[in-house]
């Protein structure tokens, strides 16, 4: 295992990550997974993202890619279905299966009163990392973020791609085995925005899995290995770039009207 | 559009903005304008019988007055116009740093002085307002009571809150030169906590001093006092004749008023952008902490707690409001030390005071950490259940209220251990009733929305305040009537177990 994914748990951390796996190449499963607000927003979805996979979730605004998200990080109960994480019943035992994965939103939650390498120590100490592992980690994280010369500054004067940046630093402190990202790339600059791709794409080398949403279809089209796409709460197509220009008859065409072109489908359907 | 134009139309646009800041605090962002002027309108009504109550025997005073009624309006009219002062400067701080509408102000092509001008209108104006609203019920019951002299009152309302906002202003923007925007926030919140509590405090000091009581009224009325006050004709005197009718001095204070505030305008005005400026480029330059350190070991809720305390560290309101409630608490000490001396029955007034600020310090402290959570998908997110997260933010409230009250508490214990244990015992009912009701109606929310943290439930606030002096009500009795402080326990530990009972978070 790569030397930045061994994770060495401190004293009072339950060692989840070796007693409740079980075997599963999944590192996420998701079945029949439903939530409804005043309508519909996720209908019974069925999801299998692979360990090692990078995995981007597409689709127009309120197709529900957010409310799925939420209900696999376990900020969301879902009406129905299950949620497997590494084998882990996310439903039945959210805290085991929380320990191994990290949460980024699309709306930077940091605290203002905190400097960033405050934020990493909190953070790192939530996930019950230890000091000797998570410190280095954090310097190295903000170095490549960009953030060092910043490191001792309060977050409350800092930019939304900055605090963003912050929100990803913590998200990657603990070494987590599934990152979970929301639209990670609003509000951050060109270079910014490269820097963040090079790490996780660094991470999915690294045998960490990615899932992410993202409305720059061409980030998901370079990136990830699969893609969904999703409207109206269903997955209505999936795979490789290659696999979904076969599913739809085309031979060389951009993501962008693969897209469209879906997605006017399921309306129409609809 | 002419210069006279644009200008009422800012006018306008800013009262508009007043207004609407005003009926977003009292309804909590619901659309209920009419159900919060109705409500407004019955407490205006209800705090007749408290006002009626406190100044309707003076209804019949007339000129020429003594010496030592001058000294208790004046004081009166001193310390409105302290509280005033706190409230305008707390205001003005605000709008300085609040206003996301500077871009698009300092961008037009109106003039900025005479825009500026304006908006220090509307602030003293809203403090003047606040100010009328209050004082209403008081100077009604004097009216009543007294006959339409009285009106003279409400000019005088008038004449502080205008001058009162002019010295806020002008207090603010010096300090924005003096300390610069960074450090301005912080010390004019404290500023205004020791402006707004200091008149009291002081005058309760003197009278424990000089009369062992904490009595304000025992200073005022006193001798020495009114052989050390000025002649009844001196200008010292003219606030208190304004009041009871001497149309002269109502006019001198009102015009005074009015001169301070154009005097704000012309010297200010212009300083008023680039403090304004100053201050939103403060928001985007941050705080250095220079210190470079080791990250620390523990457990997980003791990473939690290390992240609240740190927070609540660098919290200026909490800290302001920390510094109130323990300037309030100085009478009581100052007592408590001079009782050791003659054990003096009012010692048994500090029980009350001690723990009334304790229930009320947790309650805000319990709204910061439990509430007013500013990375709640972080924490969520977290490997730590949800009863363990809540679990280690009580404990940081509890252990903060035991860090400033022990020392009080331990030195009451070297006078009267009894009480001691009982005024310990009522802090932590009164902190843990005060935490308990945060926790029954907690909605997410950031930090910095603490200012209108009574806006997301009325009954929440009004139970935590009704909790805070039945303890303390409790405390006090207990040591005075034991029978007494039993039966008013009960109807406490009744009124917290009601608001449990409608709560949302029941069950």
């Amino acid at each position: 295992m790569p030397k930045h994914l061994q994770i060495k748990v401190a004293s009072d951390a339950k060692p989840y990550g070796v007693a409740v796996m079980k075997p599963d190449s999944s590192a996420l499963s998701v079945r029949g997974l439903t939530k409804s607000f005043d309508r519909l927003a996720v209908n019974s979805l069925d999801l299998t993202i692979h360990a090692g996979e990078f995995y981007a979730l597409v689709g127009p605004n309120g197709a529900g890619k957010t409310t799925t998200l939420r209900m696999v990080a376990g900020l969301l109960r879902p009406d129905a279905g299950a949620v497997s994480i590494f084998g882990v019943d996310a439903l039945a035992d959210p805290v085991a299966a929380k320990q191994v994965m990290a949460w980024v939103s699309d709306e930077p939650m940091i605290y203002d009163k905190l400097t960033p390498l405050e934020y990493l120590e909190f953070v790192a100490g939530l996930w019950g990392i230890a000091p000797a592992v998570s410190e280095p980690s954090a310097q190295e994280l903000l170095g490549s973020l960009g953030l060092a010369p910043h490191r001792h500054e309060r977050c409350e004067g800092f930019s939304k791609g900055m605090r963003q940046k912050v929100a990803l630093a913590g998200a990657l402190v603990h070494a987590p085995r599934l990152i979970i990202l929301d639209e990670p790339l609003t509000g951050l600059d060109a270079v910014s925005a490269r820097h963040v791709k090079g790490l996780l794409a660094e991470r999915v080398r690294a045998g960490c899995t990615v899932i992410m949403t993202t409305h720059i279809l061409e980030v998901a089209e370079r990136m990830a290995d699969r893609i969904g796409v999703i409207a109206a709460g269903s997955l209505v197509a999936e795979g490789t770039l290659a696999e979904l220009r076969q599913q739809n008859g085309h031979t060389d065409t951009s993501l962008e009207d693969l897209f469209i072109a879906l997605v006017t489908l399921e309306a129409a359907a609809a | 559009m002419s210069s006279a134009t644009a200008l009422s139309w800012f006018a306008r646009h800013e009262l508009r903005l007043a207004w609407r800041e005003w009926l977003a605090m009292m309804t909590g962002q619901r659309k209920r304008k009419r159900a919060a002027v109705i409500g407004l309108i019955a407490f205006a009504a209800l705090l007749h019988l408290p006002a009626w109550a406190v100044i309707g025997r003076f209804a019949g005073l007339r000129l020429p007055l003594d010496k030592s009624s001058l000294i208790v309006i004046t004081a009166t009219i001193a310390l409105a116009w302290s509280l005033m002062l706190s409230q305008a400067i707390e205001s003005v701080t605000r709008v300085f740093y609040a206003r996301a509408d500077l871009d698009l102000i300092m961008s037009s092509p109106a003039r900025l002085t005479n825009l500026f001008s304006v908006r220090i209108a509307a602030i003293a104006l809203a403090i003047t307002a606040m100010a009328l609203l209050f004082s209403t019920p008081f100077i009604d019951v004097l009216v009543i009571g007294g006959g339409p002299r009285w009106l003279a009152a409400f000019g005088v309302v008038v004449a502080m809150g205008l001058s009162a906002a002019a010295v806020a202003i002008a207090i603010t923007i010096l300090l924005f030169r003096l300390i610069g925007p960074a450090r301005t926030r912080f010390i004019a919140q404290i500023l205004a906590a020791v402006i707004g509590a200091g008149f009291v405090i002081a005058l309760q000091i003197a009278a424990i001093i000089s009369y062992g009581t904490l009595s304000r009224f025992a200073v005022l009325t006193s001798d020495t006092t009114a052989a050390y006050a000025p002649d009844v004709d001196n200008l010292v005197w003219w606030p208190a004749r304004a009041v009871m009718g001497d149309s002269e001095a109502l006019a001198l204070l009102l015009a005074l008023g009015l001169v301070m505030l154009g005097g704000v305008m012309a010297l200010f005005s212009g300083r008023f952008a680039d403090t304004a400026i100053d201050a939103a480029a403060q928001g985007t330059s941050s705080r250095r902490t220079a210190r470079e350190r080791k990250f620390r070991t523990g457990t997980r809720p003791q990473a939690l707690r290390r992240k609240e305390f740190m927070l609540l560290w660098r919290d200026p309101w909490l800290i302001s409001q920390t510094l109130m409630q323990l300037l309030y608490l100085v009478p009581p000490a100052l007592l408590l030390w001079r009782s050791f001396a003659d054990s003096s029955a009012a010692l048994v007034l500090i029980t009350p005071v001690i723990v009334m600020a304790a229930g009320q310090l947790a309650g805000g402290l319990a709204w910061l950490t439990i509430s007013g959570e500013d990375a709640p998908d972080l924490v969520a997110t977290a490997p730590l259940s949800a009863s363990r997260v809540i679990r280690a933010k009580i404990e940081v409230v509890l252990i903060a209220i035991a860090a400033i009250f022990a020392p009080l508490v331990a030195t009451l214990g070297f006078a009267s251990p009894l009480q001691a244990a009982i005024t310990a015992g009522a802090i932590v009912v009164s902190a843990a009733s005060a935490t308990a009701i945060q926790l029954w109606f907690r909605v997410q929310a950031r930090r910095s929305q603490f200012r209108r943290r009574q806006t997301s439930s009325r009954l929440a606030t009004f139970a935590e305040a009704f909790s805070s002096i039945g303890w303390a009500a409790t405390a006090a009795l207990l040591l005075a009537i034991p029978v007494a402080g039993v039966i008013s326990g009960l109807i406490t530990a009744g009124l917290v177990a009601a608001t449990w009972k409608f709560s949302p978070r029941r069950g």
